[in-house]
């Protein structure tokens, strides 16, 4: 579903070239729980980025659904990014002084769904990503950072993508709520959904089956998690 | 996006800052509504001109003495000659096609004395069809009749403020003898008030037929004026021309650059006068246009504020699928809400105003659909001007960065 061949992102600055990938192929299947780990500054933003449809590599191909998407447009990426991606940043990015209800319809306005549908996807959204009604109509600032993640979920998983991408969506929240916010992704990987989690912590990488790990802009593993299948395989 | 859900977005985003839009609305409010104040006051001031011509009498046409030439080339300017006849008058009556009525006039100003009280004002010499062709309507007693013009009686009708000055106002003086230029003469009817017009006072004047006028007071046989009056506004230009003709050979001219009288229809005066008008009204719109420009500064001041203040707002709506195009047309809408806004506002401020001159100073003022129309679409191209940059600026941010903006 998702196949990276090769690809290279260099920053200009002035004089100076900043090469932030060297050259990295992957690929992964539909249903698939990913992480990618690395440490800063190694190019793990840079590369969820370009997975993301937000950014083109500088060479190489990326090809989404077997769809080259390395040499698209601005607006041919928003279009993707519409329709296939879902994102969960670190700092939720949910729009303040507006209801968790419209924070969530706002992908839907923009993919023209019909008005009248909107509110009820939306809800159904916010209930899968373990939100109760009650918090609907809050206004989104009113929220605990566990709730204002969820809702950030919602919002993700309300257009139907086909990946979900979370960038540290753990980092802004305490350990308990982590667990929480985690769980939600594994539950929805379960349901069937690709999901490409970024971190920085070697704990929560392991929560997912398979982690890649990079390092100064290349990948130095690929390994599928056993803790997690094993765990799996036992509950089935 | 969907065009309801634009207006939603702008409604939030402008509630949301609610004092801020106020003051940035302001500006543009000033803007528009001196804008229509000030092309009411100019407007008004047309329309009260344009009324006194018309009430100077319906499809008018005035001849006029040209210049007195003579050998020597000596002009003592236009107006000054004793070329225009009642012989020309009568012609003009009599084979000029769609004349209604024709009156001559021999004006000059005297000193008239009535029981003791005195005023000095402007005798019109003139005949029967004169109150028909100048809208003019009797008061009290009646006008000049042709009998007293063929007679040369001496009568006299007043103005109702001759009459004021001379006997007292609300008096009936028919019958009272004034005295003109030492001559007396029997008062036989007042006009009605017509107000006074930017040309001088139809109320402050003194009748008499022309006749008298010239045997007793010119002591001469021209006329000052002739007024012709068309049967219909669409014979005017014939009609002027017509006479034009008829005169040019009644005086043996024939060069018409040569002419010793000119012929004015009331459009020509209307004309001259609204085109003075109309150089005041934009005038003054361009002073208060000025305002406007500085409001939509304003405005674009904010818009700006507003892109950098929601650069993570920007950031997120492009990572969830928003185009260039949605972005821009979300921050230009808002830019052209707040100059509509502002101008539905202002078009409330400036009618006040105008209702405001008008009630507290009497000054006449105008408000047109034309310049509400003007002011509505100025404001909401200020909008589209002012916006279009911030918007512009808004809609080429890079979504990683603009996500990253602290």
């Amino acid at each position: 579903m998702i196949e990276v061949k090769n690809i290279t992102k260099v920053y200009k600055s002035g004089d100076i070239e900043t090469r932030v990938l060297k050259g990295i192929s992957f690929s992964i299947k539909e249903g698939e729980f990913v992480a990618i780990i690395g440490p800063s500054g190694s190019g793990k933003s840079t590369l969820m980025h370009i997975l993301g449809c937000l950014d083109t590599p500088t060479s190489g191909q990326y090809f989404f659904e077997g769809k080259d998407v390395s040499r698209l447009s601005d607006d041919e990426l928003a279009d993707i990014r519409k329709k296939e991606i879902g994102f969960v940043f670190q700092a939720f990015n949910l729009l303040p002084r507006a209801t968790v209800l419209r924070n969530v319809v706002l992908p839907l306005a923009y993919a023209n769904i019909p008005k009248g549908e909107r509110e009820e996807i939306a809800k159904r959204a916010l209930l899968s990503a373990g939100l109760d009604e009650k918090t609907f109509y809050r206004l989104s600032n009113q929220l605990s950072g566990g709730e204002m993640q969820r809702v950030a979920i919602a919002r993700a998983l309300v257009n139907n993508p086909t990946i979900v991408l979370a960038d540290e969506p753990t980092g802004n929240l305490d350990s308990k709520t982590g667990e929480v916010v985690l769980e939600t992704f594994k539950n929805l990987n379960k349901q069937g959904r690709t999901v490409i989690l970024i971190t920085h912590e070697k704990y929560i990488a392991e929560k997912a089956e398979r982690t890649i790990s990079l390092k100064d802009g290349e990948i130095i593993e690929d390994i599928i998690n056993h803790r997690s299948k094993m765990v799996q395989q036992i509950k089935e | 996006m969907l065009i309801t859900d634009l207006f939603e977005e702008t409604y939030l985003a402008i509630s949301a800052n609610k004092t801020r839009s106020g003051l940035t609305i302001l500006g543009i409010v000033i803007g528009i509504g001196s804008v229509i104040a000030m092309i009411s006051i100019g407007q008004g001031a047309t329309g009260s001109i344009e009324t006194s011509i018309q009430s100077m009498g319906s499809n008018l046409i005035t001849v006029s003495p040209g210049f007195q030439r003579s050998f020597s080339q000596v002009s003592a300017g236009r107006g000054s000659a004793q070329t225009l006849t009642m012989e020309d008058s009568e012609t003009i009556a009599k084979e000029v096609p769609f004349v209604q009525a024709v009156a001559p006039e021999l004006s000059r100003r005297y000193q008239i004395v009535a029981k003791g009280k005195n005023t000095n004002t402007q005798v019109v010499g003139t005949t029967a069809s004169y109150p028909g062709v100048k809208n003019i309507e009797i008061d009290q007693g009646s006008f000049v009749s042709e009998q007293n013009v063929s007679s040369q009686s001496k009568v006299a009708v007043l103005g109702p403020t001759t009459r004021d000055d001379l006997f007292g106002e609300g008096t009936v003086p028919i019958g009272e003898t004034v005295r003109i230029n030492g001559i007396n003469f029997k008062v036989i009817g007042v006009t009605k008030s017509k107000g006074g017009t930017a040309f001088g006072s139809q109320d402050d004047m003194i009748f008499i037929p022309i006749t008298t006028a010239q045997r007793f007071l010119a002591g001469s046989d021209h006329v000052s004026t002739i007024s012709v009056q068309a049967e219909s506004p669409q014979v005017m230009t014939q009609v002027q021309t017509e006479i034009t003709n008829l005169l040019l050979e009644l005086h043996n001219i024939t060069d018409p650059q040569m002419a010793d009288f000119s012929v004015l229809s009331q459009q020509d005066i209307l004309g001259a006068a609204s085109s003075m008008t109309n150089t005041m009204t934009i005038l003054l719109a361009a002073i208060a246009g000025i305002s406007l420009i500085v409001g939509g500064i304003g405005i674009m001041n904010m818009m700006m504020t507003a892109v950098i203040e929601r650069t993570r707002e920007i950031g997120l709506r492009k990572a969830i699928g928003a185009k260039r195009l949605d972005i821009s047309l979300q921050f230009l809408a808002e830019a052209v809400m707040l100059t509509f806004l502002g101008g539905v506002l202002g078009i409330i401020l400036g009618s006040g105003i105008a209702y405001g001159i008008t009630f507290f100073a009497g000054m006449a003022t105008k408000i047109s659909l034309f310049s509400i129309i003007l002011a509505f679409s100025v404001s909401a191209g200020i909008g589209i001007l002012f916006g279009y940059w911030p918007a512009q600026k808004a809609a080429k941010l890079n979504p990683i960065e603009a996500l990253r903006y602290e």
